[in-house]
């Protein structure tokens, strides 16, 4: 078959073909460019925290009426309230492990600071910026760490000190991707200085994984940078992550506030004050699987619209040129020859609004990443995006091509 | 004439259903798209402060340390230290000024079984509540006096009232906060400046107001603490009147052209001042007002300009594709044309009929796109965001549906109209 008699076809309708040809460039440019964003955002959303997720909650809560932290003995009291909730929690029949906390992965309340290799260091500009997660020595069990070189914190390793304590951790472990920035060929030993201190402090383990508490992109530098101080922070105010035994979140999710009122009435403990770390990660990323799943729908209904088209304007065509049909019948084309000239036709066409396609969605893309934060597209997507319009095209002209190639051959000897 | 027109159009439509169908669907679903996502970013880019916006200004310094100040390519920072802010609100430059921050409150209700709660506190002067419009049910707000006294008073949003005193006029009564009794002596009527402008650069800026408002120098009293303290060293946050951190906001009222660039030199001559005694080391300052202040702060989320690009996007493309099928709908239609231009039909008169019918498609469209634009936006109610109870379709966008919907069809109904008032009537007369 050739083109040629198919192109000055398509010229006797140019208005049909250009709106065709423009819709599957649109339709290209805006679905390639709205998979890739829910692409990113799926990944975004997938990633592991490096927790043992599964049976994790946390407890938020303040005390009312306590001692500020500014008189002696304000932090030993302080402690006190804190030891005699862990020891209540600890008591819990369902409880497996419990630790107090300053924040975890995706909570969006953070410590963040510096380690540098040298003592004195401006604060802001140290080697690697880090998260810090004050703990004890459960911290590894109550949150699934793994352990890759190195020892964990034991009971003579925690301490505790005031939240406005500027003091400098004798030792702490760092995550993997930390220990690498600071110290490449082997940290455990090794000397950091935090925060531009002149202390020293040594890392004594490497823990596999663990994301910072910021979801912001303003993280997005050292999303994996974390230390771990076994430090009890002492405040008015305290967080305990607990591992439940398998399969009883719900019954320790319930129970706790009770326990907690039991030990010490005056506190605030409210809706939010207990959360299981299912919750804590749903409501991180809410904008992000909420965007993916509205870009997925509209990208659907988009691909939708746009086969509708194509069906209905070559449908039109079909019946248009029912009687040239039934001439090139007449004259011996065979049923799949016809078939074949409707989905040739439709291929040049799609042919031509995929190439603007592609230019639309580099350029949409090179909009997006001017405006927003936002990557290049990979060719990958483009490519994919436009074998999938061209399948599009045929599968939405199969239908009526067929009807066309169902035109008998007498209909040419019919006059109209 | 157009009564016969409508009549056609309606023929002709009734004529091939799923075409018909398609079409008004194509066009439904853009534009229920598009009004979704602009009803949520009109709502999410609002004017928190209708009437006042315009006048109130919101002065920005920079008191950072030399090191890597590049001049030119630095912005002021968003928050005042405690001297700076007390310093220019101590000028009185301005009619009307209002230092403030957002804090958090431990209520404790008076009844013994009453659990402790929190709510969010707005520490501010005297002339904050007045200056902004608040609504207030019973009392007033608090004088200037007790801002200098440190008189524990203070204002309570209508919810709190409710929760806290039945929803009697409480003024006169007390209210323990973190530990302390204060004397109310306002209760407001239904205030929540949406975004919440005093305090934006903490999230939860859309929700349902603040429930507690008192005097700075007596929150500071009985250490509240700002819920947004950005340190430039390190310091003791505790003691925030002294140290290196920034968690003001100074909101000055200034009523013309005339009072803005005069604030703007004493701004800029208070920090060329403060430079010359070697507390500051950058120059900069800033003067935008409330809406600018918003804009600079990018409180609308960048998801949301996405999604309405996104809709639009999807309506253009299914005006398009109205247009296509318009277009093949008129074309088949040439004899019919034919046979009207030759019994007298006028090219306009053609060209009217043919519009007329893009037109009906059009209304039909935007009445079922503003189904699906409810449905939409009944979906976004159910979604947990801080917004989410807002998103409702007013009448000003409800006329706007039709006006979009009227203009797509009509655009659309703009090509196949043309070449249907340009079928050449002798050939599709000698066809047949």
């Amino acid at each position: 078959m050739t083109l040629h008699p198919m192109i000055a076809a398509l010229r006797k309708h140019k208005a049909g073909v250009v709106l065709i040809a423009l819709q599957i460039a649109l339709t290209l440019a805006i679905v390639c460019n709205a998979i890739f964003i829910i692409g990113q955002r799926v990944q975004r959303v997938n990633r592991p925290t490096g927790l043992d997720e599964s049976n994790l909650m946390l407890v938020t809560q303040q005390w009312v009426g306590t001692p500020s932290g500014d008189q002696p003995g304000d932090v030993d009291k302080l402690d006190s309230l804190q030891q005699a909730d862990l020891a209540a929690l600890r008591n819990m029949p369902d409880v497996a492990s419990v630790s107090p906390v300053n924040s975890l992965p995706l909570l969006n309340s953070s410590w963040n600071g510096s380690a540098a290799l040298k003592p004195g260091t401006e604060l802001r500009s140290g080697n690697a910026r880090t998260t810090y997660y004050f703990s004890d020595d459960r911290m590894m069990a109550t949150l699934g760490l793994r352990l890759v070189a190195g020892r964990a914190f034991t009971a003579a390793d925690v301490q505790h000190r005031g939240f406005r304590d500027q003091s400098k951790p004798p030792v702490v472990m760092v995550t993997r991707a930390l220990a690498d920035k600071l110290y490449p060929q082997g940290a455990v030993g090794k000397v950091v200085y935090l925060d531009g201190a002149s202390t020293p402090t040594t890392i004594i383990g490497v823990v596999e994984r663990l994301q910072v508490p910021g979801t912001g992109s303003w993280t997005n530098s050292f999303t994996w940078n974390a230390t771990l101080v076994p430090t009890r922070l002492n405040a008015n105010f305290s967080r305990y992550a607990i591992r439940t035994k398998p399969g009883r979140l719900q019954a320790v999710m319930k129970a706790v506030t009770p326990v907690l009122y039991g030990v010490n009435p005056m506190r605030v403990l409210d809706d939010d004050s207990v959360k299981s770390f299912a919750d804590i990660r749903a409501e991180a990323y809410r904008a992000d699987v909420g965007m993916a799943v509205l870009m997925g729908v509209v990208c659907l209904i988009l691909i939708g619209v746009t086969a509708a088209g194509i069906v209905g304007l070559t449908s039109f065509w079909v019946g248009q040129r029912h009687r040239q049909i039934g001439v090139r019948r007449a004259l011996g084309a065979r049923k799949v020859d016809i078939l074949h000239y409707f989905q040739t036709e439709n291929l040049l066409i799609a042919g031509i609004g995929a190439v603007i396609g592609v230019l639309l969605a580099i350029g949409l893309n090179l909009w997006l990443m001017h405006h927003y934060e936002m990557d290049r597209l990979p060719v990958l997507y483009v490519i994919a995006g436009v074998a999938a319009v061209l399948v599009l095209g045929q599968a939405a002209v199969f239908a009526p091509a067929r009807r066309a190639s169902n035109v008998p051959p007498v209909v040419a000897t019919r006059s109209v | 004439m157009f009564g016969y027109y409508l009549q056609l159009a309606w023929r002709s439509l009734g004529h091939n259903r799923v075409l018909t169908t398609l079409m008004v669907l194509a066009l439904a679903l853009g534009i229920g798209a598009c009004i979704t996502t602009l009803t949520v970013l009109r709502l999410l880019s609002g004017d928190p402060l209708p009437g006042r916006s315009a006048q109130l200004y919101y002065p920005q310094v920079d008191p950072y340390p030399k090191d890597g100040y590049v001049p030119g390519q630095s912005k002021p920072q968003e928050n005042l230290t405690w001297v700076d802010a007390n310093n220019l609100f101590e000028a009185h430059r301005a009619p009307r000024q209002a230092l403030v921050a957002l804090g958090s409150a431990k209520i404790q209700p008076h009844d013994a079984g009453g659990r402790p709660f929190f709510g969010d506190a707005v520490m501010a002067t005297a002339e904050f509540l007045p200056m902004v419009g608040a609504p207030f049910r019973y009392g007033s707000a608090w004088s200037a006096d007790d801002d200098t006294a440190g008189a524990r008073v203070v204002v309570i949003a209508d919810f709190l009232n409710q929760k806290l005193f039945g929803g009697a006029n409480s003024v006169g009564r007390t209210v323990r906060l973190n530990g302390n009794d204060f004397r109310v002596v306002g209760v407001l009527g239904h205030f929540s400046p949406q975004p919440r402008f005093y305090a934006i650069n903490i999230g939860r800026s859309y929700g349902d107001g603040d429930g507690v408002f008192l005097p700075l120098r007596a929150a500071r009293a009985t250490e509240m603490a700002p819920t947004n303290i950005s340190c430039w060293a390190a310091g003791d946050i505790e003691h925030l009147e002294t140290a290196p951190c920034m968690w003001l906001g100074l909101w000055v009222e200034l009523p013309d052209a005339a009072a803005v660039a005069n604030y703007q030199r004493f701004l800029d001559g208070y920090v060329r001042e403060q430079v010359a005694q070697g507390r500051f080391h950058r120059t900069d300052t800033a003067l935008p007002d409330l809406m600018q202040w918003l804009r600079n702060e990018q409180v609308v989320p960048d998801d949301a300009r996405l999604q309405a690009g996104l809709a639009f996007g999807f309506l253009l493309i299914c005006v398009t594709n109205t247009i296509g099928l318009l277009l093949a709908k008129c074309l088949r239609r040439s004899r019919e044309i034919g046979v009207r231009r030759a019994l007298g039909a006028t090219r306009g008169a053609i060209f009217g009929q043919f519009m007329v019918e893009a037109a009906i498609v059009g209304l039909a469209g935007g009445l079922l796109g503003l189904v699906f634009a409810e449905a939409g936006l009944w979906g976004i109610r159910h979604q947990p965001a801080e917004y989410a109870n807002l998103a409702r379709l007013d009448l000003s966008m409800f006329a706007f549906t039709f006006v979009v919907a009227l203009a797509s069809a009509l655009v659309a109904g703009l090509l196949p109209a043309w070449r249907a008032c340009v079928v050449a009537p002798a050939p599709q007369l000698k066809s047949s």
